[in-house]
């Protein structure tokens, strides 16, 4: 039996902590990790949760991040609750196993502290892992702040192990910006949270030693369309659904509400913002900003849940607007970012057709201020006001040299 | 520790309760079956297995069919050791939380990995030496077919030197394969594994003993495990045992166990040594070693085997 931790009404701590908290108040059966900068912490803080006798499940400190999945997807598959964290280059060697974990409905908890991926090395955040990550099966919720790290990662056990579920979560939070600034973080007990979790419910475990269970099949033309449509079946029609009734159930217990797209000063906005990651609490203040000292009617749209992607959610926080602005922190490499792309494909549908515009900023942990969102809420005020885009379809925000801008 | 498994003889072996089922679709006459088929005919214990991308994956859980009586996993091609060590993790946590399912009361299940030689010599070596340098209770089984036979026949770091492969072919200029055939024993031995052995079918009793007495240790064991292959090797699919009695008494295939990393121990002697010749002449991948031009290649690997042997003797001797 573990040891209960001892915890203040507020504590403060990063984001790693906050996540690497919550996996501990989850008992965990095996956690199968590699340290990683900037989640590195996570695994650290885990380890020593065990050394002192706080954690009582399997530690494997495997040698490479496609080992630490591979380990997870065999831990899952025996039976029982699994988790891990990575970030960027690590990520991208999980990448293969990432939709073996997806496609044979294992449940497992990958908290993501999102990094850019080289080259050119570098370890700071952007969101270029999570942007890999998003055909690959998993459902992704994004923090904010190291309050929402420490809330969704608890409740990304909760969403993904539900049998009517049976998929893996990944928790994103922003590297450095996240995991590395403490700020105060009020964490349930550990006899809550365990509570809020539940106990792991098995489904086909391989050690159920009665029962004979099959994993990892091979399937061709005959029977892989099927199953991966009903993957995306289960990931389109019964997630939100889910997702919902977890965040009400947060609510109840903490207070703290969560949507599956946040909106902040929607209700009367011409122009919104949508971001992912620590830049939402930045344009939220500068929205702010905006409104009193420019009398432009700014919003923030903020998807918590990237996958699966909440189109009805995100055309009716849009139906309002004259002007959005995609805000992707990714190199798109040849193409518009993906936030674009997918808020376009919605807005699309919409009766409300805004003027969409793409801006590509601060990667590799590059600074964004609020001078650059002011300039992009002047920008958007100018296409409301004309209608029509006033400026390039796509820009970069924050690079040195000549404004580079495309389409 | 669970009981030993007793078999008698080989009707009786061959005879117990099939956990590996004949239905599958491996070539007729391909070592992999038989050699899976005597590993889990070796114990009573319930046994959880995964198996690397391969000949034996593919063909042995094909939806909605599985010829596997035992829960079985497969991810990828190089990662069949450590799903296993996850899921023995797994064990491990849940018995100490006292968390297993009923019907682990009383049993102690057997973790198994299979793969190919592609998938233990070359693309899975990584992840095999983490699963052994952590010490999991394991048993990795490698099925050494000595090439990439379920893409077409390509070379493997196991492939022997003069064997004509898709990738290495022998051709007017070339004898086919350049290099020697990767020591893994000797490099799963040198992580310190309590115990490795070499076995082959054909040599079903040291087989048995073998595996039985890696079931009966705690922590890693590693097994390389000859398996001919009919369509690469190319040989008659019925004369799977008799390639596996010229590999294992020409010494070609040396059966022996190494314990603790140290400890050499050499379990078959033939009795009437076959010429290595007499090996390479009944196999297709080896036919052009037999052009004049080449032929030199056939003395040197003789004098290969010979030193070789030499070498395990003295190691047996010097028990070091």
């Amino acid at each position: 039996m573990a040891e209960k931790m001892e915890l203040n009404e507020v504590e403060v701590w990063d984001g790693n902590m906050a996540a690497s908290q919550a996996m501990r108040q989850a008992q965990i059966d095996v956690v199968a990790a590699y340290p990683i900068t900037p989640s590195t912490p996570v695994v650290q803080n885990y380890g020593s949760f065990l050394a002192n006798g706080y954690v009582d499940g399997e530690f494997v400190m495997v040698e490479s991040e496609h080992a630490a999945m591979s380990g997870c997807v065999g831990a899952a598959a025996a039976g029982g609750r699994v988790a891990t964290a990575t970030s960027s280059q690590g990520f991208a060697l999980m990448a293969e196993v990432l939709y073996q974990a997806s496609g044979m409905r294992l449940p497992i908890v990958l908290v993501v502290v999102n990094r850019a991926l080289a080259a050119p090395l570098n370890v700071n955040g952007d969101h270029s892992d999570m942007y890999l990550g998003r055909d690959s099966g998993w459902i992704q919720l994004d923090g904010f702040n190291p309050q929402e790290a420490y809330d969704l990662t608890l409740m990304a056990f909760k969403i993904g192990e539900d049998p009517e579920i049976r998929l893996p979560v990944m928790s994103h939070q922003d590297g450095f910006i996240t995991s590395h600034t403490a700020e105060n973080v009020r964490p349930l007990n550990d006899d809550e949270a365990y509570e809020f979790i539940g106990e792991y419910p098995m489904v086909n475990p391989m050690l159920d030693l009665s029962k004979p269970v099959t994993y990892g099949v091979q399937t061709e033309e005959d029977w892989h369309f099927e199953h991966k449509a009903r993957q995306h079946h289960d990931l389109m029609t019964k997630v939100f659904g889910k997702v919902e009734e977890v965040f009400d159930a947060f609510e109840k217990k903490t207070g703290r509400k969560y949507n599956i797209v946040e909106k902040y000063m929607m209700d009367d906005a011409d122009v919104a913002i949508i971001a992912l990651g620590s830049t939402v609490e930045t344009t939220i203040m500068v929205a702010e900003k905006m409104r009193k000292e420019q009398g432009i009617k700014a919003g923030v749209v903020a998807p918590r849940l990237f996958r699966p992607w909440p189109h009805e959610k995100i055309v009716e926080a849009l139906s309002g607007v004259k002007a959005v602005a995609c805000l992707d922190r990714s190199s798109p490499n040849g193409a518009f970012g993906a936030l674009y792309n997918e808020v376009i494909g919605s807005v699309y549908q919409s009766d409300n057709h805004p003027v969409v515009t793409n801006y590509i900023y601060g990667l590799g942990g590059r600074d964004f201020t609020v001078e650059q969102a002011e300039e992009i809420y002047k920008e958007l005020a100018a296409n409301a006001e004309a209608g029509k885009p006033t400026t390039p379809l796509q820009q970069f925000v924050g690079l040195r040299g000549p404004k580079l801008s495309f389409y | 520790m669970s009981e030993i498994k007793k078999i008698k003889n080989l009707k009786e072996f061959s005879t117990s309760a099939d956990r590996f089922e004949g239905a599958n679709l491996l070539c007729p006459g391909c070592a992999h079956s038989i050699i899976v088929r005597e590993i889990l005919n070796a114990t009573n214990d319930p046994m959880i297995m995964s198996a690397a991308t391969g000949c034996l994956e593919v063909c042995t859980a094909v939806y909605p069919y599985t010829s596997w009586d035992n829960s079985w996993i497969h991810i990828g091609f190089e990662n069949s050791s450590t799903a296993i060590a996850g899921a023995e993790a797994m064990y491990k946590a849940r018995k100490r939380k006292g968390k297993l399912p009923d019907s682990c009361e009383g049993k102690s299940p057997k973790f198994v990995a299979f793969g190919g030689d592609g998938a233990t010599y070359d693309i899975g070596f990584q992840w095999i030496s983490g699963c052994f340098e952590r010490g999991h209770d394991m048993m990795y089984v490698c099925l050494d077919n000595e090439v990439y036979a379920n893409t077409g026949g390509q070379r493997s770091s196991s492939t022997p030197i003069g064997a004509s492969t898709v990738t290495s072919p022998a051709g007017r200029v070339s004898y086919g394969e350049k290099m020697m055939k990767k020591d893994m024993l000797g490099i799963m031995a040198a992580h310190g594994a309590p115990y490795v052995a070499q076995v082959a079918p054909n040599k079903w009793k040291d087989m048995i003993k073998k595996i039985q007495k890696g079931f009966q240790t705690e922590g890693p064991v590693f097994i390389n495990a000859m398996s001919a292959c009919t369509t690469e090797w190319k040989f008659a699919p019925d004369d799977t045992i008799a390639i596996s009695d010229l590999a294992t008494d020409s010494l070609v295939f040396p059966l022996y166990e190494i314990e603790n990393g140290t400890k050499l121990t050499i379990t078959y002697r033939p009795k009437n040594k076959v010429p290595v010749r007499d090996y390479l002449g009944a196999q297709g991948r080896f036919k052009h070693l037999f052009k004049p031009q080449y032929e030199y290649l056939i003395d040197e690997w003789q004098k290969m085997v010979d030193e070789r042997w030499e070498y395990l003797q003295r190691r047996e001797e010097a028990s070091v």
